[in-house]
């Protein structure tokens, strides 16, 4: 395995895995919106919006795998907070959303959002100024999970804090945010969460156009992320971090600031996580405490483990595959999904520690050892 | 030998009125015992008038009843009759007596969640199914009676041979007192023999003084209610220093009114000493419970060093095995409490053991996909669970023993079942240690534990000691479950709940150390309640766990880190 990875070291566009992944994906993204827009709807190739919108979600939870693929794949640092992450850019997103319902809102306030007006508020919280601006509201969407990312791992790595401790660590940090997002004095429409959205950027979030538009640019930012952490891993910054995992005291002795290292990483990952959480919210339409419950996160990990960790497209395959079988399986026997998912995590770390991508590449490395 | 059993329907109806008069002397010699034939039949003679009276004449009926136990020459006897009339004026106050249209008897007739009627005799207590309600007719009064029964009961009550009978007599006078009282609680003073009970009726004495036309009387009330940690005197002080509308003092005396804050002053330096103990206490319960569910996971992660997320589903195997077995045994709640104890300890111990040997043990040095396994495992219990039970919450109940509190003021009271979970967890913590530090089991899984190659060398068979430590540990978590299902609901959701807390007790306490788990258990428990009121119940959580994040950062191996070789 470690084999085919360093092959790759160079121009990774030479790398015939992550040509076909890219391409693929960009292919099937443009068949997708051109035949829910140009096809009849009677036709045989016609793809319906509702399908779109749920291939928009795979795909955000694809990014979200990503981003815990960077940390945990190349890292070795097992997150199991990232939908810590995921949900704090979901609710950027959220606000900006809200800002926008203006006086449409059930009670037509035309600066609190509903929630607010229930609870008796009069006036805007401090934290909720400036969402109303788009690019204001990205920004902070981006910039608070990342600096929380920064804080806790500056303060974790530095400890030295690592393997289990960390991930238990970074479960408490996801689980004290679900606490405190269900909270209504929060400020964050409590239990019920940011909802009834009406559109985003003056765009009808109900539209055809706009739900195509935001798969479209879920899989453009997907395709993007990818390019970038390819990037940043297969730069001589990303052999250091893959020597972190490796053996991290011995890259120490060698010289190099290991937890500087890893808190940017962290950081970097954080980022994407809160921009899957970005595209996220618009698309499925609500943003909830439930976002921030451990076992969302936990599920993140397991998508990682099914696809193949250490391989971004191993990860994207993984968060599809799964959040296939799970639309599949809640919708037929709704009881078998845990089960179905308790024994993919049992079987996975068992029998496939490398995923189904390691399962093809060791057939490969077998072939190549043979020829 | 054939015997004809075919009655004809005419024959039933001549037997009906005969079973109704057996069921009745049947009854009356249930609660009467050997009351003398004359005075029973006296006593019978009385009952019977309460449904025929008019209301006018029932007080009388009600004043014969009251003075008819004193006729009774043999105590016990007295005793007994005394406690059947109290129980008639007790139903009769609250409206739930009635009586059978048919032959007169007396029933008690309570109203069910459903809005059913529960029908029952009053005197035997046998519950009567097949009674319609137009064959139930209610013994109505009124205001001036109900009052009168009202004193009359705690004339009754008053001087009962049951302590707390008089203690509750006295309790319910203080809510409506009045000058009328006076005689009557001087007189139980005289009789009475129990210091608290003889307190509580100076209390109340002081009250009705504090109502007096002389100053000095009200002043020296005022400065005897010095200290009294009851309710009811905190607001008739309080009231005094009040002013009304007008800007005058309720009390008009300055006096009066400075002795009345002075003894506020001392109630309230005093509760806030009782409020204190009061969230240690609690800390401590909730320390014990984080005790109970950190303990096994400090043997099982702190000692083996598997990390076990399916742990917190092991202590709702053991909150269900509570529950399978109070549904097996309803009728001894005590006994299925004591039983479910061991048995839980087996239940969640051998599925433990399962899950050693059927996942655990291939993942040896690979902690965090031991994590995500045995993740995996506590989603398809959860799921079993949910599956055989439904994912609805189930009802274990308490032993009597368990419920209630101990009462050491009205504003101090322990419920018995925080206090017993709390000795419950000491125990359990005594034997682990025990366990641990005195047997071979224990010096093996330690030998394990810090040189697994020098062990094995040894002839310690370390696959054997590695299932037997993770049975022991499981099994704890199964009695953790045991105590946890006294204190909330068992439902699918039990172990998730308390997951992260165990681990972060273990964690906070210092991995691989007992009385590390039983300190940080303890601390995150009193920390958490003194939190409480000044944050919220939620946000103390939160400030709780954020105080553990750093914690770590500074102390990355906990309160009481292992040192030396074990240590690496």
């Amino acid at each position: 395995m470690s084999m085919s990875r360093s092959t790759v070291f160079g121009n990774f566009f030479e790398d015939k895995n992550s040509k076909l992944f890219l391409s693929t994906l960009l292919l099937v993204t443009a068949f997708c919106a051109s035949s829910n827009l140009m096809l009849p709807k009677d036709s045989f190739f016609y793809i319906d919006t509702y399908t779109i919108t749920l291939l928009g979600k795979y795909l955000s939870f694809a990014l979200l795998a990503m981003a815990v693929d960077v940390v945990w794949g190349y890292c070795g640092i097992l997150s199991l907070g990232h939908g810590a992450f995921f949900a704090l850019g979901g609710y950027g997103m959220g606000m900006y959303l809200m800002r926008q319902i203006g006086d449409r809102g059930v009670y037509g306030d035309p600066l609190l959002p509903d929630f607010m007006v229930f609870l008796n508020w009069t006036e805007l919280p401090w934290f909720w100024y400036g969402f109303d601006s788009f690019w204001f509201a990205m920004l902070m969407a981006v910039l608070v999970p990342g600096l929380l990312a920064f804080v806790f791992g500056s303060l974790a790595f530095r400890s030295r804090v690592t393997g289990v401790y960390l991930s238990i660590m970074t479960q408490a940090l996801t689980y004290a945010l679900l606490l405190a997002f269900f909270r209504n004095e929060m400020g964050f429409g409590g239990n019920n969460g940011l909802t009834d959205f009406k559109e985003l950027l003056g765009f009808d979030l109900k539209a055809d156009n706009t739900r195509v538009s935001l798969f479209v640019i879920t899989a453009l930012i997907l395709a993007l992320a990818y390019v970038v952490s390819l990037f940043i891993l297969k730069s001589k910054y990303g052999r250091v971090i893959v020597a972190i995992r490796d053996a991290e005291p011995r890259v120490r002795f060698v010289g190099y600031k290991t937890e500087r290292y890893k808190v940017w990483l962290f950081v970097y990952s954080s980022i994407l996580a809160a921009i899957a959480g970005i595209l996220y919210v618009p698309q499925v339409g609500i943003i909830n405490p439930g976002e921030f419950s451990p076992l969302n996160s936990i599920e993140i990990v397991v998508w990682v483990a099914v696809g193949g960790r250490g391989l971004l497209y191993g990860a994207v395959l993984g968060a599809i595959l799964i959040n296939f079988a799970k639309s599949q399986f809640t919708g037929l026997f709704p009881e078998a999904w845990l089960f179905a998912l308790g024994a993919l995590f049992v079987g996975v770390t068992l029998f496939l520690p490398d995923g189904i991508v390691g399962l093809f590449q060791k057939k490969e490395t077998a072939n190549d050892n043979a020829g | 030998m054939q015997v004809n059993y075919n009655y004809s329907p005419k024959q039933y109806l001549m037997l009906i009125p005969l079973l109704v008069a057996l069921i009745v002397a049947g009854a009356l010699l249930m609660s009467g015992g050997n009351v003398y034939a004359n005075e029973n039949e006296q006593l019978q003679d009385l009952i019977n008038q309460l449904p025929n009276k008019k209301l006018n004449k029932l007080e009388g009926v009600i004043s014969e009843l009251e003075t008819f136990p004193s006729s009774i020459k043999n105590e016990k006897e007295a005793d007994k009759v005394n406690k059947l009339i109290l129980k008639i004026f007790e139903n009769l106050l609250a409206g739930k007596l009635y009586y059978l249209k048919s032959d007169k008897s007396l029933l008690s007739v309570d109203k069910s969640n459903s809005s059913e009627l529960i029908i029952s005799r009053l005197i035997s207590g046998e519950q009567l199914d097949n009674i319609k309600k137009q064959d139930i007719k209610k013994i109505r009064t009124n205001n001036k009676l109900r009052k009168n029964l009202r004193k009359t009961i705690s004339r009754l009550t008053l001087f009962s041979n049951d302590p707390g009978q008089r203690r509750n007599a006295v309790l319910n006078m203080l809510d409506n007192l009045g000058s009328e009282n006076i005689e009557l609680l001087k007189t139980a003073k005289e009789k009475e023999t129990n210091k608290k009970i003889v307190g509580l009726i100076n209390t109340a004495l002081n009250l009705i003084k504090l109502d007096s036309q002389r100053a000095d009387i009200r002043l020296e009330a005022a400065l005897a209610l010095s200290g009294v940690m009851n309710p009811v005197v905190k607001n008739r002080l309080t009231d005094l220093v009040q002013k009304d509308s007008e800007g005058h003092y309720l009390e008009t005396d300055r006096k009066v009114r400075n002795a009345a804050e002075k003894s506020l002053r001392t109630i309230e330096s005093k509760s806030n000493v009782y409020n204190f103990i009061e969230k240690i206490f609690f800390g401590l319960s909730l320390g014990s419970v984080l005790l109970l569910i950190a303990i096994g996971l400090s043997i099982t992660f702190g000692v083996m060093g598997v990390i076990n997320m399916a742990h917190g589903e092991l202590i709702m195997l053991g909150a269900y095995t509570t529950y399978v077995i109070q549904q097996l045994m309803p009728n001894n709640i005590g006994m299925s409490i004591l039983l479910a104890i061991p048995a839980a300890f087996i239940v969640s111990g051998l599925v433990g053991i399962l899950i050693e040997r059927g996942v655990i043990q291939f993942l040896k040095g690979r902690p965090l996909e031991t994590l995500l396994a045995t993740f995996g495992i506590s989603l398809i219990l959860q799921q079993t669970v949910r599956s055989v039970f439904s994912p609805l919450n189930r009802q274990v109940s308490s032993p009597e023993w368990m419920s209630g509190a101990l009462e050491i003021n009205p504003v101090l009271a322990i419920t018995y079942n925080r206090l017993y979970v709390f000795i419950f967890s000491l125990l359990v913590f005594a034997v682990l240690l025990f366990i641990m530090k005195k047997t071979a089991l224990g010096l093996y899984v330690r030998a394990v534990s810090q040189n697994r190659d020098m062990a094995k060398a040894m002839g310690i068979r370390s696959e054997w000691v590695d299932a037997m430590t993770f049975g022991l540990g499981s099994g704890i978590a199964g009695v953790a479950g045991v105590a946890l299902s006294q204190l909330t609901n068992v439902g699918p959701n039990l172990g998730q709940a308390y997951i992260i807390d165990s681990f972060m007790v273990v964690v906070f306490g210092g991995v691989g150390n007992l009385w590390g788990t039983l300190v940080g258990g303890f601390t995150l428990g009193v920390a958490n309640k003194f939190l409480e009121p000044a944050a919220g119940a939620v946000l103390a959580k939160i400030i709780v766990l954020v105080f553990i994040i750093l914690f770590i950062q500074k102390f990355p191996r906990g309160l009481f880190p292992q040192k030396g070789r074990a240590a690496e």
